[in-house]
């Protein structure tokens, strides 16, 4: 088939267009996109990004660092958990960080020379933190989240790094990450973060004071506001790593840091920190409680929130924390009635008897619970929430609350994995949901099968 | 702190007595040393057991102590040992390994370390008695296979790698066969090293 040439080209393009299908023109200007979009990937992306957020260089490492608050900020942004091994030394790195795309290996991040990071600078470190990259200007894996870290100060960065510095050294060698090509290539990344990768203004001090723009921030100190709290949630707490809703490549939704996503490989459910009928905070006080001690209005945290709060942030000064729950609460959508399925009036005596057999000692015959030891089940956000993974989750696995300074003794409930099977855990959780003014759906053996499934098997 | 440690008694029997079958091991009355060395190896990997290492991620040395130290204290009964169908000659080999060992494979007594009685030793090295013969097979093939370990040098594996298939079989067949002693808590020392033995290092029990 010909095509007739455009009828408002040049007499030059109409004497040409007839040799040159259209097939190829399309080809052709696809291939300069591609090549346009190549150059930006792998070296204007990267510039302008360098250029937009401030050298290191141009900063300035810290005259005087202190090593105290360096180890404070290591603990709330629990540095430690990921990169240290089940077992190993502290700060050695080798945890399997599970993403969509494989297991990533945590690094070793002590002051060993060759296999840590004896040899690096302040200002390499800060790289790191803030553009992702490894100090052989390498592109590092999103594991490490500089999504997030890009946002703390330098003054931060110095004071964590001089902390680093004093850890023990240990010289575990790193080890490459267990990645199907191409997730394992500089490529993907150099494409990753053109995508999502977007480096924030570089600032002297925390709370966004820039030293370019002269705008006296607000001293962390003084001001435990809204402002500190956004600071540690889309910083150096990195929530949003969990917290935020991602896209198939594993980018962060712009507008969604907070609304809630599976995690992968475990599939706990990290609830939406605005919503108020999943995590939204309307109490202040719950939120500081929940962080520092793991226990708020008899509910305990669960699942990796509850490592999270072990290591991390149970060390939250009080001030931190407040500035946290008022951030937090500062985005917590209004409370509004709920739309909920109709109740279930078929009671299901099978699953009513497996409440009162394995349940009903510790959660109470009316899903109340014991005051300071076991949740209330009416009522209970986490039991109630649409997506039911973390509800099958707990009675799969049971778990302890965290042992924290505020909740050392805490009490723990049994692993129902190899008692109940798929059939028997939707039954029951189907009835809480629906008992005692419960209004959940119902959870199905299928949903039940397909947890259990990701799950090692003992 | 029954009420605080029901997630460990619902696969470990009412007060830690064991579960029904040889796979959950009893907690009543063992050495509070070697307990939370247990659960110290579970947490971080050297034992492999996923629902048990779910439920320690969220605790921490005091509170594991604390659970070690409970358990340890509880004074149970124990039920009489189930009869095992070994042979005779089966049984006089594993009651020679135990309670002297072979020079010639380089295997030393289990009394060595665990007790003239074999109850165990304070505070790190547990009793062998009373403990079904599952339960000691499972342990030893762990140790021989790598799936179970201990903080170096760990002198289990080192031992269980030594032993042949017939030796572990009449070994934890002698074990299991045998009636826990009134005095069934492990006594204060080691014994005296038998002559001409020679001692063993163990990273668990320094």
């Amino acid at each position: 088939m010909t095509l007739a040439p455009n009828r408002h080209a040049s007499a030059q393009w109409d004497v040409q267009a007839p040799r040159t299908p259209w097939l190829h023109r399309i080809a052709g200007a696809i291939g300069a996109l591609l090549v346009a979009a190549c150059v930006w990937v792998f070296w204007g992306a990267d510039a302008w990004h360098e250029r937009t957020s401030v050298s290191a260089a141009h900063l300035g490492a810290s005259a005087a660092p202190s090593l105290e608050h360096g180890a404070y900020l290591a603990r709330i942004g629990n540095c430690a958990l990921c990169h240290t091994a089940p077992g190993g030394a502290p700060f050695a790195g080798g945890r399997a960080i599970e993403t969509p795309f494989g297991a990533v290996l945590s690094t070793n991040i002590t002051p060993d020379p060759t296999q840590g990071i004896g040899q690096w600078s302040a200002n390499d470190f800060w790289r790191a933190l803030h553009h992702g990259k490894s100090r052989d200007g390498r592109r590092l894996s999103p594991a490490f989240p500089y999504t997030s870290y890009t946002r703390v100060s330098r003054a931060d960065a110095d004071d964590l790094f001089a902390y680093l510095q004093t850890v023990t050294p240990s010289a575990r060698p790193n080890s490459a990450s267990p990645l199907a090509w191409p997730f394992n290539t500089q490529a993907a990344l150099a494409v990753w973060r053109a995508l999502y990768f977007w480096p924030q203004p570089a600032s002297l001090e925390p709370d966004g004071a820039s030293p370019v723009a002269g705008g006296g921030g607000v001293n962390a100190a003084d001001a435990p506001g809204p402002a500190r709290g956004k600071y540690l949630v889309h910083g150096l707490g990195h929530c949003t790593e969990c917290h935020g809703k991602r896209n198939l490549l594993g980018g962060l939704v712009p507008g969604n840091e907070l609304a809630g996503a599976v995690l992968p490989g475990v599939p706990w459910h990290a609830p939406s920190l605005q919503d108020p009928s999943q995590a939204g905070a309307a109490s202040a006080a719950d939120t500081v409680a929940l962080l520092q001690i793991g226990a708020a209005g008899g509910r305990f945290v669960g699942g990796p929130m509850a490592e999270v709060v072990l290591h991390g942030t149970q060390h939250l000064t009080d001030a931190d924390a407040q500035a946290i729950a008022l951030y937090l609460q500062a985005v917590a959508w209004p409370t509004s009635p709920v739309a909920r399925p109709a109740q279930t009036s078929n009671a299901d005596p099978r699953a009513a008897r497996i409440y009162e057999d394995q349940c009903a000692d510790c959660h109470g015959k009316e899903g109340q619970g014991q005051a300071g030891a076991y949740p209330a089940l009416a009522g209970n956000r986490a039991v109630l929430m649409a997506q039911p993974n973390n509800a099958v989750l707990s009675v799969l696995h049971g778990g302890f609350a965290p042992a924290t300074a505020g909740n050392p003794r805490p009490y723990g409930m049994p692993p129902f994995l190899l008692q109940l099977g798929d059939a028997d855990v939707a039954a029951v959780l189907t009835h809480v949901r629906s008992s005692w003014g419960n209004q959940g759906a119902p959870v199905s053996a299928l949903q039940v099968q397909q947890i259990r499934r990701t799950q090692a098997t003992p | 702190m029954a009420q605080r440690t029901l997630a460990c008694t619902g696969c470990h029997g009412p007060q830690g007595k064991s579960g029904p079958d040889g796979y959950y091991p009893r907690l009543a009355g063992k050495p509070a040393g070697y307990l939370v060395n247990q659960l110290r190896n579970i947490q971080e990997g050297r034992r492999h057991y996923a629902p048990m290492q779910g439920l320690l991620v969220t605790l921490n040395d005091a509170y594991l102590q604390e659970i070690a130290n409970y358990f340890s204290a509880l004074e149970l009964p124990y039920p009489p040992p189930v009869a095992q169908r070994a042979d005779p000659a089966m049984l006089a080999r594993g009651q020679a390994l135990a309670t002297q060992g072979d020079r010639a494979l380089n295997i030393p007594a289990c009394t060595q370390c665990h007790g003239t009685a074999l109850t165990g030793v304070q505070p790190n090295t547990p009793g062998l008695l009373g403990l079904p013969r599952d339960y000691l097979n499972a342990q030893l093939g762990g140790w021989q296979t790598g799936q179970r370990r201990a903080q170096a040098p760990d002198c289990m594996a080192h031992i269980a790698k030594g032993l042949r298939d017939a030796d572990v079989h009449a070994v934890t067949s002698w074990l299991a066969s045998q009636t826990v002693p009134e005095a069934s808590r492990a006594v204060a020392q080691r014994p005296a090293l038998a002559p001409g033995a020679s001692a063993i290092a163990c990273g668990s029990a320094p």
